[in-house]
């Protein structure tokens, strides 16, 4: 097959919106996003609890509920279209070419059939292979993942694993079709603090060796700071800034961002017995329109800018990092701010 | 799974003891039985010659000893009326009860089940209130009114079907809707119910994001996981429509259990009907522990338990 110009380019969505109906009107939790995933890449998507980022992963997936509408101007997988093209053709590619992880090992796996049948299953779907070859990438894959005496492991029932295992096995099921891209919702969020560490190094460990796209979603910045490329961060609803992981750590431009930051006790710096950062005020209502920036109501560096109009991702002094931010720096925007803001 | 079993089969066992216990004591139901034994206007001495031939002056516990071996080696005593061994006339209609109970239980689940589904995939749709009406009218639409409306018109007006007797596979199309659309609601509620919990779990997200077909998804991960409660309640029901086949088997003449233990009240034929209920109980029992082991079957996590 020749090599697309762009096939390094796994995933691309770009002005992703997501509208809910509810009693109260029309709730939009996810607003404008757009996201793009290199082969062998890994894209942290960060921010807190309600923000969009599970809502954003089951919309690139066509898993919303069915009463969620979503609107795209474009979304791809590997250079083809993947927007409304019908359940049917969705389903061939879910789980095959790209796949997903849940918070949820413990209610994730079906209760009423062994390991084996489910990942047997999700390979006989899209493969025309016999049982004893899904078997037996079951069994290479499970090792793969970590779990020791595969074979035997087939025939148990999830209710026989730990949540720590049950996990890899959904590593495991996820990966049998050797997806382009992978994507995993807070994987780790459910489980001890000492299996979280070797199942976000497992998946490092795999999404390099099979060079997949990934899509880690996560409120942990500790994650993110250990195993991103690249990190996209949310805030209600939106995407406010993304950049590399160094680029956001380092040189973090959006308010919201440093503010996150700030949150994070850091040993040897943070000093003993002094407060760590908070965010003040609540995090907006999403529903109906919104006018503004969207962290206005808690911003520290708020002006009367900020509240006039809808803010779009402005590209800052360093490539591949922008910024929804009217006081970002290195963009014409923030030169044009910076004279507004004294009259 | 060894255990499992052995610990059902353990309380099917207590609950055969208590019900040949309750069955037993029966006899006493109608006052001193040496009395209705020995028929009206009997002497004394003649009550007291009964008491002792049959032993009713033996201490209760002897007693019920004696008919506890007498009914395990089959002997359920003697039909006055009929002046023929109980045990032998009621295996002679026993099939017949199964039968009919076997095609309303297999009607209702065809239905119900089906419906169930349908009901669940677009809640609170057309699909949905239209099955629900279903389900509304056979709970309130009495079995015997239902079974004469279906005679009058299957068998009268239209003649489709033969309204009586046992005679062929037509006999027992009227009788078992009859009889099993009564159990139709609470297995079409149930499979609703579950299947509207299951549909919403977080692994049926997975067998989507799997890319499972819908068929899949609905059949393989959602009914099997909704069906279990179904099968301990059609397991159950079966049990109960042995019992209520009394009114439907009286209705379209049908020679089974039923219709025996309707003629044995009005003759106050009491071996008979003590008979009858302690069969009667023991396959509930029966059908109650293969529900259990069913359930163990489709659900593996009580296989441990």
């Amino acid at each position: 097959m020749p090599e697309k110009p762009d096939s390094k380019r796994v995933l691309e969505v770009r002005r992703l919106n997501v509208e809910i109906p509810v009693p109260g009107g029309m709730l939009r939790p996810v607003q404008d996003v757009s996201l793009h995933v290199d082969r062998g890449e890994t894209l942290c998507v960060v921010g807190e609890s309600g923000c969009g980022k599970s809502l954003t992963s089951l919309a690139i997936m066509d898993l919303l509920p069915s009463k969620a509408n979503r609107t795209c101007d474009e979304m791809q997988l590997s250079g083809d279209n993947v927007f409304h093209i019908g359940e049917r053709a969705m389903s061939d590619i879910r789980g095959d070419r790209m796949s997903m992880i849940f918070q949820e090992p413990m209610t994730s796996l079906n209760p009423a059939y062994t390991i084996g049948n489910q990942l047997a299953e999700a390979l006989q779907r899209h493969r025309k292979v016999s049982s004893d070859e899904a078997r037996e990438r079951a069994i290479y894959l499970l090792e793969k993942v970590g779990i020791t005496a595969a074979a035997s492991r087939l025939g148990q029932y999830p209710h026989q694993l730990s949540g720590g295992l049950r996990q890899r096995v959904m590593i495991a099921m996820a990966l049998m079709c050797g997806p382009d891209l992978i994507i995993a919702d807070e994987p780790t969020t459910a489980l001890d603090v000492t299996i979280q560490a070797q199942i976000l190094h497992l998946l490092a460990d795999l999404q390099r060796e099979f060079r997949m796209g990934m899509i880690l979603i996560t409120h942990d910045l500790g994650v993110v700071a250990r195993i991103a490329d690249r990190v996209a961060v949310m805030y209600a609803g939106q995407v406010v800034e993304t950049g590399t992981a160094d680029q956001i750590f380092n040189a973090p431009q959006h308010p919201y961002t440093r503010g996150l930051l700030d949150c994070i006790p850091i040993p040897g710096k943070t000093k003993r017995g002094a407060r760590l950062g908070a965010i003040p005020g609540i995090v907006p209502s999403l529903v109906g329109h919104m006018q503004g920036c969207h962290f206005a109501s808690r911003c520290p560096q708020l002006h009367e800018a900020c509240k006039m109009k809808n803010i779009d991702l402005l590209p800052t002094a360093q490539s591949g990092h922008v910024c929804r931010c009217l006081l970002t720096q290195g963009s014409d925007a923030a030169a044009r701010k910076a004279e507004g803001a004294v009259s | 799974m060894l255990y499992y079993t052995l610990k059902r089969l353990g309380v099917a066992v207590l609950v055969a003891i208590t019900v040949s216990v309750l069955s037993f004591s029966m006899i006493y139901l109608s006052g001193d039985p040496a009395v209705a034994l020995a028929g009206e206007g009997a002497s004394n001495e003649d009550i007291e010659n009964v008491r002792r031939v049959y032993g009713f002056d033996q201490p209760i516990i002897v007693q019920y000893g004696s008919w506890l071996v007498q009914a395990l080696q089959g002997n359920l005593g003697h039909s006055n009326y009929l002046k023929a061994p109980v045990a032998s006339v009621i295996f002679e209609r026993l099939p017949t009860t199964m039968l009919l109970g076997a095609c309303s239980l297999a009607f209702a689940l065809l239905l119900a089940i089906p419906l169930g589904v349908v009901a669940a995939i677009r809640p609170n749709s057309i699909l949905d209130r239209a099955a629900l009406s279903v389900a509304v009218v056979g709970q309130a639409m009495p079995s015997f009114w239902f079974a004469l409306t279906l005679i009058l018109w299957f068998g009268i007006t239209w003649r489709l079907l033969p309204i009586t007797g046992t005679d062929s596979w037509k006999n027992f199309i009227m009788p078992s809707m009859a009889l099993g659309y009564y159990l139709t609601p609470a297995v079409m509620r149930l499979t609703r119910a579950g299947m509207l919990e299951v549909l919403s779990s977080d692994y049926i997200r997975t067998a989507r994001a799997k890319g499972l077909r819908p068929m899949t998804v609905l059949f393989k991960h959602a009914l099997r996981n909704a069906i279990i409660p179904v099968v301990s309640l059609a397991a159950v029901q079966f049990g109960f429509m042995l019992g209520g086949s009394i009114v439907i088997e009286t209705i379209f003449a049908i020679n089974g259990l039923g219709y025996l233990a309707w003629e044995s009240i009005q003759r106050a034929d009491l071996p008979m009907m003590q008979a009858i209920v302690l069969v009667l109980s023991i396959f509930y029992i029966l059908l109650t522990f293969l529900a259990d082991m069913l359930n163990a079957f489709l659900d593996p996590r009580i296989r441990v338990a």
